[in-house]
């Protein structure tokens, strides 16, 4: 590759990566706006059976943003590895759920 | 020349300086496992909170909602998912191979990790001195300690684990043998912001309900 083209594909990437920067800037927003609401829920006092599926909800939706976005799971490659970690989650929901109608007292 | 010491410009830099040696992609799937691992511990411990959650031998001891306070955990949040931000900053400068960059962001990381921990350092000791909430008061209290303690240790862990990389490749700069070691340690800093997004909404914001 010569000189001209080496700069050409570099600046082309500067671009591709600042692109991707901003994506990062407006998760890293919804992430902050999503925490929000969840302390908003709780120190309005709301009723606890509505207010605990939204704590969930939410907090599975910035769980998938960390990995999707922050740990760059969307990017090409990481088939191997998102599977390694739903397996993990889906053992994770059985645990929780054992423990919880298991022990009584 | 050897590849891993090899000097590079911003143009020559790969795009994926993280996985382009075979050693960056065994660290890189290798360090991914190890996360799945860490995620089914961490399950266990919130399985084990759940299922103990507010169980006092008596009512002299406190409960969850009696402690807990909704401004201190929404600043430990603030300043982990700004420390999450951050990192993820410093791995844009490596991609892009700025090294000063890099480590300047990684350092503010650390800044704002050790800021975490000094918060939950004065958490820890508030409940022991003011409600007598220890670690073997209750099994409610040694779940509580376990998990929250647990991923403190992880913050630890990291902050030692990126404070050792900055100082130990001051003077190296970039190249493909550490890209991949700041790589894996920013992937661990993000999963433990991931895992205390849980903490904080199942654990404090949950217990704050009652």
């Amino acid at each position: 590759m010569n000189k001209q083209e080496l700069r050409a594909q570099y600046e082309y990437r500067r671009r591709k990566s600042a692109e991707g920067m901003r994506l990062q800037l407006i998760s890293f927003g919804l992430m902050a706006f999503l925490t929000i609401i969840s302390f908003l829920a709780v120190g309005y006092g709301l009723p606890k059976s509505f207010v605990v599926p939204i704590l969930l909800l939410l907090a599975s939706v910035q769980a998938l943003f960390q990995l999707y976005y922050f740990m760059h799971a969307s990017e090409k490659g990481h088939g191997m590895v998102m599977f390694f970690m739903y397996s993990a989650m889906f053992v994770a929901f059985i645990t929780v759920l054992c423990y919880m109608t298991i022990i009584w007292w | 020349m050897n590849l891993l010491e090899q000097k590079f410009t911003p143009e020559t830099w790969p795009e994926h300086p993280e996985t382009y040696t075979q050693e960056g992609k065994n660290k890189f799937i290798g360090f991914w496992l190890f996360l799945a691992g860490e995620t089914v511990l961490f399950a266990s411990l919130f399985a084990t909170y759940l299922a103990l959650k507010d169980s006092v031998p008596n009512s002299d001891h406190a409960l969850a909602a009696d402690i807990y306070s909704l401004e201190l955990v929404f600043i430990m949040t603030a300043i982990l998912l700004t420390s999450s931000l951050t990192s993820v900053y410093a791995i844009y400068h490596m991609r892009n191979y700025n090294f000063k960059q890099m480590q300047l962001w990684f350092f503010i990381t650390v800044l704002l990790g050790l800021s975490f921990l000094a918060l939950e350092i004065y958490e820890f000791t508030h409940y022991v001195y003011e409600y007598s909430f220890t670690f073997g008061s209750s099994a409610f209290s040694s779940a509580y300690y376990t998990l929250v303690g647990t991923h403190g240790a992880h913050v630890c862990f990291g902050l030692g684990w990126i404070t050792a990389l900055i100082i130990r490749n001051q003077k190296r700069g970039l190249n493909l043998y550490n890209a991949p070691k700041y790589y894996v340690a920013s992937l661990y800093w993000h999963f433990i912001d991931l895992v205390w997004v849980f903490i904080f909404s199942v654990v404090y914001l949950m217990g704050m309900l009652g």
